[in-house]
C-alpha cells in the first residue's frame, strides 16, 4: 500500500501528544529542558525560581570588561528582556510558585577584552558558562559573542506557568560551540530578498546560535549588488531598479548581523554564473561561436584578456573593503565550457599555453588568478569543490565548500587529506523539498563520520545549510527556513552525542513554537499546535 | 510619492499580450482587440443594467463591486484626472452589469449558473457569474514601475462559463488549526482563482474544533484549545456568509467511522474499545457501530449540522477505516455474529448505510471518499463519490470510470494533494491532468462534476499554508474552469507567473513558479 498522507500516524500522533504535555507550563519536561540546540553541559535542579517582571533585570557584572559603552550587549539585553516576557499578560490568581525564591538579576560578565566594537571573526570564541542560582544569575564570557550565545540560553531557561508566571529552574550550564563555522546560505540572484526578510533570517539565526551568513549575492539571473565602483553592474544587472541593494541596505544588514555575532560572508561567483554580470560590464563575458560564427549568447566569465583581471582588482578591492570578514567566497562551480571550446580565440590562448583540450586548465589559470588577487587584498578565499578537484593551486588556509551529495564523505576525506580547511554543506540542501519530516535526515548527518585522522577531522570548521532561491522568495522562505534550518543548527553546535532523534523532536517542537512566539513564521514539524500563540501569525 | 500622476497610453502591441497573459483561468471565449481603453480610478464604476435582475441593494453585488474597484485601484482617493491629453475615450469609463436572475440573498449551489459574457460595456448572463467577471477584471489592470496605474486595458470581448460545476478546495482544520482570519483569506484567494466549494475538513483524529451547541463536551475536551483552537457558531457563520458573498459553496465534512479520535473525550461510549488479550488496552478505535447510542447521538449531531450548513451536500468522509480494533473488541465479534456479518466491510457498510440514512431524513445530499463505493455499501443514486486514492485499489482514472458506469456522480482529488511536495515545478504535473480521460460514454463523463484540491494538515498550518497554496492550486483551478483546449504549458507558465505577481499585489502571499521578480514583492514577514 502506497504512503498516504490521509494516514494518521498513530505513534506519530501520540508523540505529538506528548510534546503538548511536555509544553504544558508547570510540568517540567522530563527527557531534557526545550534548549534548542543543546549545550555542552546542563546541570539542571529541580528547584524553580520565579522571576518578577516588573523587577528582573539583565546588567553588567561588577568585575565585566563590557559596560553600559558596550551597545553591542545593551541592546542585547534589551532584545532578550523582550523575546523572555514579550507575551507577558499578568493574571490576578493566586500561584504558589510566586513564593518561591525569586531570581532578581540576571548578570552578564566579560572576561577578557570585551570585543564590543568589533566584527566576529572565524576564531571569535563563542564559549560562555551560565549559573542561575537565588538571587543572581551569572553569565560568564570571555568575550561578548559567548554572552550573545549565553542570553539565547537563558531566554530558553524561562518559561510562563499556568497562573502566568514566570519560573526557571536552578541550573549550571558550560557551553561552547562544536564547529566553528555555521552557515546559512540565501540566494538573492534567483529571487530578490527585501532586506527586511534578511534581517528576520538573521534573527531566526541567532535564535538557532548560527554564526556565518553566506550571501550568495548575485548569479546568472540578476546582479542585485550596487557597487559604488561599477554602478552599471546593478543599473543594468538587476531585476529592476527597486530590487538592489544599496550600500546602505548592505551595512545595514552587516551591522544588524554583527550585534548578533554573526559573520556574512559575500559569494561572488565566477567564472560562471555570471551572466547578469555581462549587462553592465562590456566585454567581462566570453562570446559564444556557432560553427565559428559569433553567436548571440555569452559564456563564463573571459579568463583570457588582462581586462578581465583589472576590473576584478578593482571589483573585489571594493568587495574587501566593504564587508568586513576575512573571507570572500569566490564561488567557482559549475563551469560549462562549451561556449569556451566555441571561441576561437579562446582556442588560441589554449595553444599558445599549452593547455591542449583540457579546459579544467584554463578554468585553473583563471581561478588562480583571481586567489591571488584577492590575496594581495589580505583576505582568503572560500570556494566550491570543483576548484578543488580541478586541481586548482591553492593558497593554505584556502577553504573549500563540500556541496556535491555524491560521496561527499569521501571528498571530505580528500579535501581535508591534502591540508584544506572544509566546510560542508551537501546534505544540507534545505532548497531541495520533500513531504514529510526531512529535518530529521539532516539531523542525522554528522560531519565527522568519515575516514580520516584527527588532524583531519580537526580541517572540518562547520557546515551551511543552503536555500537556493529558484523557487525562493520572500514568500516562503521562512517557513521553508525554519525550523528546517535548525536541525542544521544543533548539529554544527551541540556535542556529538547528541542524537537521540525523539528528544530532538520534542525539544524542536517547542523550539519552532517559540520562535513563533518571536515572530518567525517557522512551519510546523508535524501535527500538533502551539498553545496560545498561533493566532499570532495572523 | 506625492508627485503629479501621470495617466499613460501604452503602446499597444506591447500591451495586449501582457493583459492576456495575466488571466487565469482562461476564459472559455475571449477575443482581444487592438483598441485600448482607459480606466480612471475617480470615475470609474460598476453599474448595474435598466434591464438586471439584480439592482442597487443586491448585497452580493453591491460587495463586489467595492471590492473589486479596490483590487483595480487600491483604497486611495484619487485626484480628477488630466482630460488634456488624447487618452481618454468617452463613455467606456463604467462596466454594465445585466444579471438574468438575481440570487442575490441566496446561497450558491451546485446547480448555480456562472456563465457570463463580457465586452467592454459587459452583459451579463445569470446569477454567480458576476463575480467571476469581475474576477476577471481585476487583472487587467496593473501598475506602473511610478505607482500610477496603467489605465489602458484593450478592447476585449469575453465569454465565459465553467468546465466542470464543483471546483473545490479542501482544508484541514484538525490536524493544525487555522485562525478564522487564513480561512477568509483564503476564500478571497479562492474567488481570484474562481473556486467556489470549500470542502472544509473540520474535524479528524487530532482535534476537535467545532464548536457544537447540542455536544459542547466535544470541543471542550476534544480541541487542542476549547477557548482559542475552536470554531464558534459565529465564526462559522461568518466562514459561510463571506463565502457566500464570493460565490463560493461551504461543503462541511464531519468524517466517520474513521478519523474520529478526536471524538471520543466528548462523546463517552462513541468510539470502540480496543482489546488486548480479553481485556480493555485503554486506547480506542472507530465509532463503534454495535450500538443503539451511536446512532442517537449521530442523528443528533448531524441534525444540528444540517441545519448549521445551509449547503444540499454534507461530506460524510467514510475513508481509511481500520478493522484492527474492531477485531480485537469481543462484543463487535458477538455483533457480527448475530448479524451474520464475515467481513469487517459488511460492518463498516452496516454503519455507514445507518449514518446515510440518517442524514437523508434531514434532506440533505452527501458526498463520500471512495473506499464507500469501493466497499460496495448501498448507497443513495445521487450519492457524490470523490475519488482520492491514486493507485490502489486501482488507478485513480479507471476508478473514475467504475463509479461513473455505476451511475454515481464523481469528484477527482487524487492527483491534486497539494500537501505532497516536491522540489521544481509541481504544478504542471497537476495541470497535465485531465479529470475526463477514462474510457467511458458520454453520459458517463457528465457525471464527473469536477475535482478538489486537498490540503491536508499534518505539515501545513498558517505559518505557510498560503504560500504552498498559491499559485500551485490555481493550476487545478484553471484546470476545473477552462475548456479542455487550454493545455498549452509555455501560455499557461506565462499567465500562472503573471496572475501569481497580481496576487502578490493583492498582498497574498503566493510563491514562485521560477526564477524572475514581481514588480511589487512581498511585504509583511
Amino acid at each position: 500500500e502506497p504512503p498516504s498522507p490521509r494516514r494518521a500516524r498513530g505513534s506519530r500522533l501520540l508523540l505529538a501528544l506528548l510534546v503538548l504535555l511536555a509544553q504544558a507550563p508547570g510540568i517540567p519536561a522530563k527527557p531534557s529542558p526545550p534548549l534548542w540546540p543543546m549545550p555542552q553541559s546542563v546541570k539542571m535542579s529541580p528547584q524553580l525560581l520565579h522571576i518578577d517582571v516588573e523587577t528582573f533585570y539583565i546588567d553588567h557584572g561588577p568585575n565585566s570588561t563590557a559596560g553600559p559603552t558596550c551597545s553591542l550587549l545593551q541592546e542585547a539585553f534589551r532584545r532578550y528582556y523582550d523575546y523572555i516576557f514579550g507575551s507577558y499578560k499578568k493574571r490576578y490568581d493566586i500561584d504558589e510558585s510566586e513564593l518561591e525564591p525569586q531570581l532578581e538579576q540576571l548578570q552578564v560578565s566579560i572576561a577578557l577584552e570585551s570585543q564590543c566594537d568589533c566584527f566576529p571573526n572565524e576564531s571569535s570564541d563563542e564559549s560562555y558558562s551560565l549559573l542561575v542560582q537565588y538571587p543572581v544569575a551569572f553569565l560568564k564570557a570571555n568575550r561578548v559573542w559567548g554572552a550573545l550565545r549565553g542570553l539565547e540560553t537563558f531566554s530558553q531557561l524561562v518559561y510562563q506557568n499556568s497562573y502566568g508566571t514566570f519560573n526557571i529552574n536552578v541550573s549550571n550550564i558550560a557551553d561552547s560551540p562544536r564547529f566553528s563555522y555555521r552557515g546559512i546560505l540565501i540566494d538573492t540572484s534567483r529571487h530578490y530578498l527585501p532586506v527586511r526578510v534578511i534581517l528576520k533570517t538573521l534573527d531566526a539565526m541567532a535564535f538557532n546560535k548560527f554564526n556565518v551568513l553566506h550571501w550568495h549575492i548575485v548569479d546568472d539571473q540578476s546582479f542585485p549588488y550596487q557597487s559604488v565602483t561599477f554602478p552599471q553592474l546593478s543599473n543594468k544587472g538587476s531585476y529592476s531598479l527597486s530590487h538592489i541593494y544599496t550600500p546602505s541596505d548592505v551595512y545595514k544588514v552587516l551591522e544588524y548581523a554583527r550585534i548578533r555575532g554573526i559573520r556574512v560572508i559575500p559569494e561572488f561567483d565566477s567564472p560562471g554564473h555570471t551572466q547578469s554580470w555581462g549587462q553592465g560590464e562590456k566585454d567581462l563575458l566570453t562570446p559564444c561561436y556557432n560553427e565559428r560564427k559569433k553567436a548571440e549568447g555569452v559564456g563564463p566569465i573571459n579568463p583570457i584578456l588582462n581586462t578581465t583581471y583589472t576590473f576584478f582588482a578593482t571589483f573585489f578591492k571594493e568587495i574587501s573593503e566593504v564587508f568586513p570578514d576575512h573571507f570572500i567566497h569566490l564561488g567557482g562551480d559549475e563551469v560549462d565550457f562549451t561556449c569556451w571550446a566555441s571561441n576561437p580565440d579562446i582556442q588560441n590562448f589554449m595553444k599558445k599555453k599549452g593547455f591542449g583540450k583540457d579546459f579544467t586548465q584554463l578554468e585553473s589559470f583563471y581561478i588562480k588568478k583571481i586567489l591571488d588577487i584577492v590575496t594581495t587584498l589580505n583576505k582568503s578565499s572560500i570556494v566550491w569543490q570543483e576548484v578543488f578537484d580541478n586541481r586548482v593551486e591553492l593558497q593554505p588556509g584556502t577553504t573549500v565548500e563540500v556541496w556535491k551529495s555524491d560521496n561527499y564523505f569521501e571528498e571530505l576525506s580528500v579535501v581535508t587529506a591534502s591540508g584544506f580547511p572544509v566546510i560542508l554543506s551537501a546534505p544540507w540542501y534545505l532548497d531541495l523539498i520533500s513531504y514529510g519530516q526531512d529535518w530529521t535526515k539532516y539531523y542525522k548527518v554528522d560531519p565527522l563520520n568519515f575516514e580520516g585522522s584527527k588532524k583531519q577531522k580537526q580541517l572540518v570548521i562547520g557546515g551551511e545549510a543552503c536555500l537556493w532561491g529558484e523557487y525562493v522568495d520572500a514568500t516562503n522562505i521562512i517557513p521553508r527556513l525554519w525550523p528546517r534550518a535548525s536541525a542544521v543548527g544543533e548539529r554544527l553546535w551541540s556535542p556529538q552525542n547528541v542524537t537521540d532523534v525523539q528528544d530532538a523532536y520534542n525539544r524542536l517542537a517547542i523550539h519552532r513554537c517559540r520562535m513563533i512566539r518571536r515572530g518567525i513564521a517557522a512551519q510546523p514539524l508535524f501535527t500538533g499546535y502551539c498553545p496560545k500563540y498561533e493566532n499570532k501569525m495572523e | 510619492m506625492a508627485g503629479s500622476r501621470l495617466w499613460v497610453s501604452l503602446l499597444l502591441g506591447a500591451s495586449l499580450t501582457f493583459w492576456a497573459s495575466a488571466v487565469w483561468p482562461w476564459p472559455q471565449y475571449i477575443q482581444i482587440y487592438s483598441q485600448c481603453y482607459t480606466l480612471y480610478p475617480n470615475n470609474f464604476q460598476f453599474r448595474y443594467h435598466v434591464s438586471s435582475a439584480a439592482q442597487p441593494g443586491c448585497v452580493v453585488l453591491d460587495e463586489a463591486f467595492r471590492r473589486y474597484r479596490n483590487l483595480l485601484f487600491g483604497t486611495g482617493s484619487w485626484p480628477r484626472p488630466n482630460f488634456a491629453g488624447k487618452q481618454q475615450t468617452e463613455g467606456k469609463n463604467m462596466l454594465v452589469i445585466t444579471v438574468m436572475t438575481a440570487e442575490c440573498n441566496e446561497f450558491p449551489s451546485l446547480e448555480s449558473v456562472e456563465n457570463s459574457n463580457t465586452c467592454l460595456e459587459l452583459e451579463l448572463q445569470p446569477s454567480w457569474p458576476k463575480l467571476l467577471l469581475l474576477s476577471l477584471e481585476g487583472h487587467q489592470v496593473s501598475r506602473s514601475t511610478e505607482d500610477n496605474f496603467f489605465p489602458c486595458r484593450s478592447s476585449t470581448k469575453i465569454k465565459d462559463f465553467p468546465r466542470f460545476p464543483h471546483r473545490g478546495l479542501l482544508l484541514d482544520t484538525s490536524r493544525h488549526y487555522l485562525p478564522l482570519s487564513t480561512i477568509l483569506g483564503t476564500l478571497d484567494v479562492m474567488s481570484y482563482n474562481k473556486f467556489n466549494v470549500f470542502h472544509w475538513h473540520m474535524v479528524d483524529d487530532p482535534s476537535f474544533p467545532y464548536e457544537s451547541f447540542t455536544f459542547p463536551e466535544l470541543t471542550r475536551k476534544g480541541s487542542y484549545n476549547p477557548v482559542t483552537h475552536i470554531y464558534t457558531s459565529q465564526d462559522v457563520r461568518e466562514v459561510i456568509e463571506y463565502a457566500r458573498l464570493r460565490g463560493i459553496r461551504v461543503v462541511a465534512e464531519f468524517d466517520t467511522p474513521g478519523h474520529t479520535l478526536s471524538w471520543g473525550p466528548g462523546i463517552p461510549g462513541l468510539l470502540t474499545p480496543c482489546y488486548s488479550g480479553s481485556l480493555p488496552s485503554g486506547t480506542f478505535g472507530p465509532v463503534n457501530p454495535s450500538l443503539n447510542s451511536t446512532y442517537d447521538f449521530m442523528s443528533t449531531f448531524f441534525l444540528e449540522i444540517s441545519s448549521v450548513f445551509p449547503d444540499f451536500y454534507l461530506h460524510l468522509g467514510g475513508d481509511e477505516v481500520d478493522f484492527t480494533c474492531w477485531k480485537s473488541n469481543p462484543n463487535i465479534q458477538a455483533f457480527m455474529k448475530k448479524k451474520g456479518f464475515t467481513d469487517f466491510k459488511q460492518l463498516e457498510s452496516f454503519y455507514i448505510q445507518t449514518l446515510l440514512d440518517i442524514v437523508s431524513d434531514y434532506d440533505k445530499g452527501y458526498v463520500v471518499w471512495q473506499e464507500v463505493f469501493d466497499n460496495k455499501v448501498k448507497i443513495r443514486p445521487d450519492t457524490i463519490i470523490q475519488v482520492w486514492r491514486e493507485e490502489i485499489p486501482v488507478d485513480y482514472m479507471k476508478e473514475m470510470e467504475q463509479i461513473t458506469k455505476a451511475g454515481f456522480r464523481a469528484l477527482l482529488s487524487a492527483p491534486w494533494y497539494l500537501n505532497r511536495i516536491a522540489y521544481g515545478p509541481d504544478w504542471k504535473d497537476m495541470y497535465k491532468v485531465e479529470p475526463l480521460g477514462f474510457h467511458g460514454t458520454p453520459e458517463m463523463r457528465n457525471l464527473v462534476i469536477g475535482g478538489e484540491a486537498c490540503m491536508w494538515g499534518e505539515y501545513v498550518d498558517s505559518t505557510n499554508l498560503v504560500s504552498r497554496l498559491w499559485p500551485r492550486a490555481g493550476a487545478i483551478a484553471e484546470r476545473l474552469w477552462s475548456s479542455n483546449q487550454t493545455t498549452d504549458m509555455e501560455f499557461a507558465y506565462k499567465r500562472l507567473s503573471h496572475f501569481r505577481c497580481e496576487l502578490l499585489r493583492r498582498g497574498i502571499q503566493a510563491q514562485p513558479i521560477s526564477v524572475g521578480y514581481c514588480e511589487q514583492e512581498f511585504e509583511h514577514t
